[in-house]
């Protein structure tokens, strides 16, 4: 049982990350109707932006925190306005594709810059082990936890209840509404491709801490899992990101844990491809009727 | 003009009978020994990504379905085809075998692309996206977790490897034979139901097309030549990893279509070559070429797609200066 | 209805149907047919029937259902309750195409053409189920397919002539105005060869004369092709002048129904669209 609480425990950790970045990927889609394959990329550079900081400009933890979220929020404005910005009224799939170059691009930037070999993530801040009831649970877990908690309820209250935060609702509804009522369209989309990145700067920090190595591709798969978190749970959907971030990652730990560690990315997506099959759009996914 | 119409020279039938042309001038220059060892190299896996972008082309641009899986197709024919290929390396000989292996790899794959199509009959565009994707990825880890396909060592293809001299003629004879079906296919009853679909799904219904029954059909026959096409590949190495064929590749088939033109027969063939043979070609900038190859598909995406660009580019394109040139009278609009 | 199995031109197609009766059993029945959108009663209660060669209409105003009733008849959307007979036969479990098949066709309010098919493709899109060859055939280009093909084209070419729109046959269809994607879509659900032609606003866009043309194009397809054709429109001039038979429908259910003069008499039309009188 205990060791059950204990997968439990990090299969959530690693659920939050996949959270976090889902957010990312379905705030851009609901807003933008874009799938932004580049998205798992941003994680790379915040992780690499928090090795330069730590490791060669020797800055505090916290400064090295907000300058990787800093850089990965401009590096996702500046994404949208050089790559996607002139493509608003292009087929989806051009899109698409674009996004595609542009994870090339980061990637094998990252490559010539860094190298192919991998680097370790500097340790952040010293976490021990905390023993309740016989638990055993990491602190990085616990803090991976209580710091997505936070943020989740942050976005909740800036989406629902906030000026901005209405106008991105309002935008994603209907484009053209949106800006007849005096919303500006492409600010909208710009403030939502930079919280996006910033989430994933976050997601990139816990990333790091946890799994330590990192390497020019080290974005591409868990942006995958994320973007089919953020499908599993309806995408465009911001509850439905978090769930579904959640959900994938206690999953993917469970059958870790219990079933083997060679199958789980087989499960994993196994249990995407039944849930999609049942409710095509998703867990929390709006249905769309066709209007005839 | 009912007799022009019988006799004209349509862009796929001239795309057909180039492609073969070309590939007797390539014949005749690979056994004549005209040709430099990194050019033969390349001529096997353009030819398997040809048929890869075509058939892929009928899922993406005939039927309007994105699918991110198609190296999983083709991950199953290849094991399979192989599989069965070095089953009868001993009994069969290689002009009999290889046929027989590639139609088996195929119709296997086929079975896969029955099984995957299936939930595409509920989802639509990036849900349907999505599950393409986790096919392949659970297509690939099953086989990278099979001791029947070599485990995560890969699979040893030794008994059955061959090189390019002798596997060119099977390689011509599936492209031929891909980019035959593909464009006898677009001007039939059947592939006007499927594009049909394309255009509008209710309207298709509504004039009676069967549009589950097309959809399935749709993704078995792009999974055959897919599969097919893997058998052939899984000849030209040594030795074969399920972890190569990816949602990366699927991806890399995915742009070869898109560059060269939803639904383009001569433009996914175009982008195959291209695609294929650039990386090879600016191998001596190294660590650069992947990152000039990201630069030009974002630059392509960005001349094709922005307004003002494509009219800019739409005027240059030789078709267009062709059509200009040969234009007869164009309906007059609103005659009747 | 045997006649669908196979492919003939239209002329001689017309001299294999058998003369339907307009005072014979109806092509159509719909009985307490109704919807129910998220509790909400989009159709409540209809009951219409059919005859086999009428011209019937179906006004009311916007909102009222009338798109519902062409999306419950062609199984777009399930009826929650009620039994649609065509023919005397249930289709209660068919789906849009099934219908199809079984001989309703239908055009659209909001064009729903195939854009990217040429017009004459448009046609031979829906000639897809007489159309006899299998894909094999159609690959590799066997004598049934040359055959198919030919039959197609010309019975598309034929059809086209009803509307004059020959020349049209190898544009793309979006390339087209919107008056002539309207009749394209119209000679597509013929194509499919019905027994009941269901049109959508078919004079939406036009101008009186075009109207004037459409009215005796829609005479003609009837008399030609001995079909049943229901209308929805809210040009009252069409309506009132090619219309058999006539139903109101407001908010869901049919207020009223009879020949074009008792329903142009009728208090209860006259208020449905023109709202009550203020009691004094």
């Amino acid at each position: 049982m205990t060791h059950f609480i204990q997968t439990l425990i990090s299969g959530l950790s690693l659920g939050s990350i996949y959270a976090l970045i889902a957010l990312g990927y379905t705030m851009v889609y609901g807003i933008a109707k874009m799938l932004n394959f580049a998205h798992g990329d941003i994680i790379m550079i915040g992780a690499y932006a928090g090795i330069i900081a730590v490791g060669q400009m020797n800055l505090p933890t916290l400064a090295a925190v907000l300058l990787s979220i800093l850089i990965c929020a401009l590096l996702g404005v500046l994404i949208e306005f050089l790559a996607y910005k002139p493509l608003r009224q292009a087929p989806p799939l051009s899109v698409l594709i674009t996004a595609i170059g542009v994870s090339y691009f980061l990637q094998n930037l990252a490559l010539i810059l860094f190298g192919s070999q991998q680097k370790a993530y500097p340790t952040l801040a010293v976490m021990s082990h905390y023993t309740i009831g016989g638990v055993t649970v990491d602190g990085i877990s616990i803090l991976t936890l209580l710091v997505t908690a936070v943020i989740m309820v942050v976005l909740t209250f800036f989406i629902n209840k906030t000026r901005l935060g209405k106008a991105m609702r309002a935008v994603s509804e209907d484009k053209a509404a949106a800006s007849l009522m005096g919303i500006s369209v492409n600010g909208t989309i710009t403030l939502t491709f930079a919280i996006g990145s910033a989430l994933a700067a976050v997601a990139s920090i816990f990333y790091g801490m946890s799994y330590v190595y990192i390497k020019p591709t080290t974005g591409a798969m868990p942006g995958i899992k994320a973007f089919t978190a953020a499908v599993f749970g309806g995408i465009g959907s911001v509850p439905g990101a978090m769930l579904g971030g959640i959900l994938l990652g206690v999953i993917e730990q469970l059958s870790k844990t219990y079933i083997s560690t060679l199958w789980s990315d087989a499960i994993v997506f196994g249990v995407l491809v039944l849930v999609l099959v049942v409710k095509p759009t998703g867990l929390l996914g709006k249905t769309m009727n066709e209007k005839v | 003009m009912k007799q022009s119409k019988k006799f004209k020279l349509h862009g796929d039938l001239l795309t057909f009978l180039l492609v073969a042309v070309a590939f007797g001038v390539i014949a005749y220059l690979l056994y004549g020994g005209y040709l430099t060892r990194q050019v033969s190299n390349m001529l096997i896996p353009i030819s398997v990504y040809i048929v890869l972008a075509v058939s892929l082309n009928l899922v993406v641009g005939l039927l309007g379905e994105l699918s991110l899986g198609h190296a999983g197709f083709m991950s199953v024919g290849l094991f399979s085809g192989c599989l069965i290929s070095i089953a009868l390396a001993e009994v069969l000989p290689m002009p009999v075998r290889l046929p027989l292996s590639m139609l088996c790899g195929g119709l296997i794959a086929a079975l896969f692309g029955l099984v995957v199509g299936l939930p595409a009959l509920r989802l639509k565009g990036d849900y349907l996206a999505i599950v393409t994707l986790a096919c392949g990825e659970i297509i690939k880890n099953i086989i990278t977790n099979l001791d029947l396909t070599g485990g995560a060592l890969g699979l040893n293809t030794n008994a059955i490897y061959s090189n390019a001299k002798t596997l060119l003629p099977y390689a011509v004879v599936l492209v031929l034979l891909t980019v035959l079906v593909m464009m006898n296919l677009k001007r039939s009853k059947q592939g006007r139901a499927i594009m049909a679909i394309r255009d509008n799904r209710i309207a298709a219904e509504s004039v009676g097309i069967d549009v589950t029954w097309y959809k399935l059909v749709v993704f078995m026959l792009a999974a055959f030549f897919a599969g097919a096409a893997g058998t052939l590949y899984g000849h030209y190495f040594a030795n074969v990893k399920a972890a190569s064929f990816d949602y990366n590749m699927s991806i890399e088939i995915l742009v070869i279509v898109v560059l060269g033109g939803m639904g383009s027969i001569p433009g996914s063939i175009i982008a195959a070559v291209v695609l294929t043979a650039l990386p090879e070609a600016m191998r001596e900038f190294a660590d650069y070429r992947m990152l000039l190859y990201a630069i030009v598909l974002i630059l392509v995406m960005l001349t094709t797609n922005n307004p003002g660009m494509k009219e800019f580019f739409s005027r240059l394109r030789p078709s267009a200066l062709f059509r200009r040139l040969t234009a007869k009278k164009s309906p007059q609009k609103e005659g009747a | 209805m045997s006649i669908k199995t196979k492919l003939v031109p239209v002329s001689r197609n017309v001299a294999l149907l058998p003369e339907r009766d307009a005072n014979a059993s109806p092509i159509l029945e719909c009985i307490d047919l109704g919807v129910t959108f998220g509790g909400l009663k989009a159709v409540d209660n209809f009951n219409i029937a059919i005859g086999r060669t009428e011209i019937a209409g179906l006004i009311g105003p916007n909102g009222a259902g009338k798109t519902t009733i062409f999306n419950l008849l062609t199984k777009v959307y399930q009826p929650t309750h009620g039994t649609i007979l065509l023919d005397g036969k249930d289709i209660h479990g068919m789906t849009t195409t099934q219908v199809n098949r079984a001989g309703i066709a239908r055009t659209f309010q909001n064009i729903r053409l195939f854009q990217d098919l040429t017009v004459e493709e448009n046609i031979t899109v829906a000639m897809n189920s007489q159309i006899r060859y299998n894909m094999a055939s159609g690959i590799f280009r066997l004598p049934s397919y040359w055959k198919g093909e030919r039959i197609a084209h010309e019975r598309a070419l034929e059809l086209l002539s009803i509307f004059h729109m020959e020349d049209f046959a190898n544009a793309k269809a979006g390339s087209l105005p919107y008056g002539a994607q309207r009749r394209l879509e119209i000679l597509r659900a013929l194509a499919t060869n019905p027994c009941l032609l269901l049109l959508d606003e078919p004079a939406a866009g036009m101008n009186p004369s075009e109207t004037a043309e459409l009215m005796e194009n829609i005479r003609t397809i009837r008399d030609t092709f001995k079909i049943a054709v229901l209308l929805i429109e809210h040009d009252m001039s069409l309506v009132m002048n090619i219309c058999e038979g006539i139903a109101v429908l407001s908010f869901g259910q049919i207020i009223a129904k009879g020949s074009p003069e008792d329903i142009q008499s009728n208090p209860k039309v006259i208020e449905a669209y023109l709202g009550r009188k203020k009691e004094a």
